[in-house]
């Protein structure tokens, strides 16, 4: 009981990391119907970031431990933005309208890219972050093992839900977000009606990006170490998540990176480390079986 | 011009912004650079790295905007180009197979060496094409066909001592095997869950590779894969009577075995060429291409899609196979590190880089991008930075491949060039 316990803490503040990320692929798929390779790679992008920011906080004697992360957060997020925006700019926007091939391409093109400039600038070993947030409470007592529920992890799921709040807020009571909303059901209607579709889906990637840097900055604090290929593995999780949840659906991305870290961390425990990524992509393959579009998605219901 | 000086005026304002916008992106990621120190992490400055990089881009910028002012109205070069060689499709055809069979004549053993890689790719290419090009469906796992292919005839070769020439079909049946395999739980799946999916699997096989250690070696992976043989001759210089060198009395030279395994590939990527274009005029391949047209018509006409659809899995899985027991014969060893994502987006790549299901159009957009990669080989380092960067340039300039319109694989009267706009790219 008390090892399910702490597996489903561990569990959840995984998922949520994964539930921040995924929300950026289903924003993205739910406006422009493409799968955003890059996404990956710029949460990679906002972990570097954040870790640099540290360290130049570090060096600069800033010891207030909120201060610093408030303060690289935002940073981080704004030049991420950027690089979202850049990258809608530069490989996605000349595609918009063609076949929906070209953009994937694009995509994976400036995935490769991301990585391989982060690993050229930044040298390829794993780079360690001293822990920052230490502590936690102990729970639960049974024979002997303590369940654990560390600040960090506190920390990681309550960001989550602030962030997810405000981010609900805006695309469901502000004006913004109506345009997003309208521009996902009908891009060329949207445009008729005087929405700025091409303002829109640049305000879409920024915000998306700068949700990937909160979940890459939490990454870094909670696991310490990050690398240029960290992107790929999260990424493709989080994809998996946002599919899972049915993409296009923002409770279902946050559902399905739930799902993805309950999975991989109860996998871990109770069967066997190596083969929790096989049993997260196990479980979304059973899925879509059973539910082809995920679990909050809606029908594909294709008229003639 | 009149209009010079307001033109020039927006174009350095916009240049500068982009110069701006770089500062942005490459402040932190080239102007710092982390090196982790006993104490924690240092930061080490480079700020003449990154004015260099803004001053590029500041210039980069310029230069196309001046290009795009004053080049000639009409198509861009990249498009008369891509549109010459659709038209001149039946000229260059042969004359790239001429120059694909002679190419150890001319070539050293390191052109042939690269040969082998970039056939093998062709191959990998014609063999995705019939799922992606043909029936329209997305397979972004098509390395697990690769992987199980190698490694089926890695086991087979290793555990039976198998033969190549024995193992090579088992293998590539093998993996057609699991084409159908996996092909059954997505088959109701589209677009992009479908995706998701096969790359799933292509990851699932690539984990399983790496910890089924008592199969596969795990991390090791397999080595001492015996090399292909001429009919039960070896090419080594042992100068026993059942050598290649020995028997023919030549000299033996390392080249005769590269030369021999070039001709292999080739033969296998031609036999990929030849099935698909013959399938293409069966009812088959009729069936997969309308299937990428419109599945519901498809429907309304009586065509199975569960069969259709399992029998381009299958078609592509098993050529996968093959030129997986091919890569295991040529390397003489497997190990899960060669059938990582990269490796199928890289086929993708070439598939709709080459314009989804031309064949010439694949060829070429193999010996472009692995034959280009080659290039690169001295700068090890930047060499993926350009690869990504080529694939972003060329799919902005080119989206719909190189080779774009299409033959009809059947027509009423007289065949006429199909315009790429006219053609679906399917939604499976």
């Amino acid at each position: 009981m008390a090892y399910a316990l702490q597996q489903l803490i561990n569990g959840i503040s995984l998922g949520m990391i994964y539930g921040l990320i995924a929300v950026g692929y289903t924003m993205v798929y739910g406006i422009i119907g493409m799968i955003n390779f890059a996404h990956g790679d710029i949460f990679m992008i906002g972990a570097f970031l954040s870790l640099i920011g540290l360290t130049v906080l570090g060096g600069v004697g800033i010891v207030s431990v909120p201060i610093a992360l408030v303060v690289v957060l935002v940073v981080a997020a704004a030049i991420t933005a950027l690089y979202g925006w850049t990258v809608e700019r530069v490989a996605y926007r000349p595609l918009r309208g063609s076949f929906r091939l070209a953009p994937l391409i694009s995509a994976i093109g400036m995935s490769i890219v991301l990585q391989n400039f982060v690993q050229v600038s930044q040298g390829a070993r794993d780079l360690n972050l001293q822990p920052m947030i230490r502590g936690g409470v102990s729970l639960m007592d049974e024979g002997g093992f303590v369940v654990q529920l560390s600040w960090m992890q506190v920390m990681i799921s309550a960001t989550t839900l602030v962030i997810l709040a405000v981010f609900t807020w805006l695309v469901t009571r502000t004006r913004l977000g109506r345009a997003m909303r309208a521009c996902e059901q009908d891009l060329k209607m949207a445009s008729l009606l005087g929405i700025d579709t091409d303002r829109t889906i640049s305000i879409t990637f920024v915000i998306g990006a700068a949700l990937a840097t909160v979940a890459g900055m939490l990454f870094l604090l909670y696991y310490g170490s990050i690398n240029f290929f960290i992107g790929f593995s999260a990424g493709i999780k989080a994809f998996t998540a946002a599919v899972l949840g049915g993409i296009g659906s923002l409770p279902g991305a946050v559902l399905g990176g739930l799902a993805i870290g309950l999975i991989e961390s109860l996998w871990s425990g109770y069967a066997s480390v190596p083969y929790k990524n096989v049993a997260a992509f196990s479980v979304l393959a059973i899925v879509l079986v059973f539910m082809p579009s995920g679990l909050l998605g809606r029908a594909d219901i294709e008229k003639v | 011009m009149t209009a010079g000086a307001p033109a020039l005026r927006t174009a350095l304002r916009d240049a500068a912004l982009s110069a701006l916008v770089a500062f942005g992106l490459f402040v932190a990621l080239i102007g710092l650079k982390l090196v982790p120190t006993d104490q924690g992490m240092t930061l080490q400055t480079r700020p003449w790295a990154l004015a260099a990089i803004v001053v590029a881009v500041f210039v980069g910028r310029l230069a196309l905007l001046g290009w795009r002012a004053w080049r000639p109205p009409g198509t861009a070069a990249p498009g008369r180009i891509a549109e010459g060689l659709t038209h001149a499709g039946r000229l260059v055809g042969p004359v790239f197979l001429l120059a694909a069979l002679t190419l150890p004549l001319y070539g050293g053993r390191y052109m042939i060496d690269v040969g082998i890689l970039v056939l093998t790719y062709v191959m990998l290419g014609w063999g995705l094409n019939i799922v992606v090009g043909l029936a329209g469906l997305l397979d972004l796992g098509y390395v697990a066909f690769y992987a199980v292919g190698a490694y089926s005839y890695a086991l087979m070769a290793a555990t039976f001592h198998l033969g190549f020439w024995t193992a090579l079909p088992i293998a590539g049946l093998l993996a057609a095997c699991w084409g159908v395999m996996l092909g059954f739980p997505v088959l109701r799946l589209r677009g992009d869950y479908l995706a998701i999916v096969t790359l799933a699997f292509g990851e699932i096989i690539r984990v399983v590779l790496i910890n089924w250690t008592t199969l596969t070696g795990g991390p090791n992976g397999i080595s001492d894969i015996p090399r292909p043989t001429l009919f039960g001759l070896r090419f080594v210089g042992s100068g026993d009577p059942d050598t290649f060198a020995s028997f023919f009395h030549l000299e033996y030279s390392v080249t005769q075995r590269f030369v021999f395994l070039y001709y292999v590939i080739l033969a296998l990527a031609l036999l990929t060429n030849w099935v698909s274009l013959r399938l293409r005029r069966l009812p088959l391949g009729r069936a997969w291409e309308a299937l990428r047209e419109d599945e519901i018509a498809c429907r309304a006409l009586g065509i199975n899609v569960t069969i259709t659809k399992l029998t381009a899995f299958a078609m592509g899985a098993l050529f996968g196979g093959l030129a997986g027991a091919f890569f295991a014969t040529r390397q003489g060893f497997v190990s899960p590190e060669s059938f990582t994502f990269i490796e199928s987006a890289l086929v993708l790549s070439i598939v709709v880089l080459g314009g989804l299901g031309s064949q010439l159009g694949v060829a070429l957009a193999a010996l472009v991008m692995i034959g280009g990669s080659e290039l690169f080989r001295d700068f090890d380092e930047y060499r993926m930075l350009i690869f990504g960067l080529a694939l972003v340039i060329m799919m902005v300039l080119r989206p719909r491949g190189l080779i774009a319109g299409r033959t009809p694989s059947v027509a009423l009267g007289k065949r006429r060039e199909i315009a790429a706009e006219l053609v679906a790219q399917g939604r499976g």
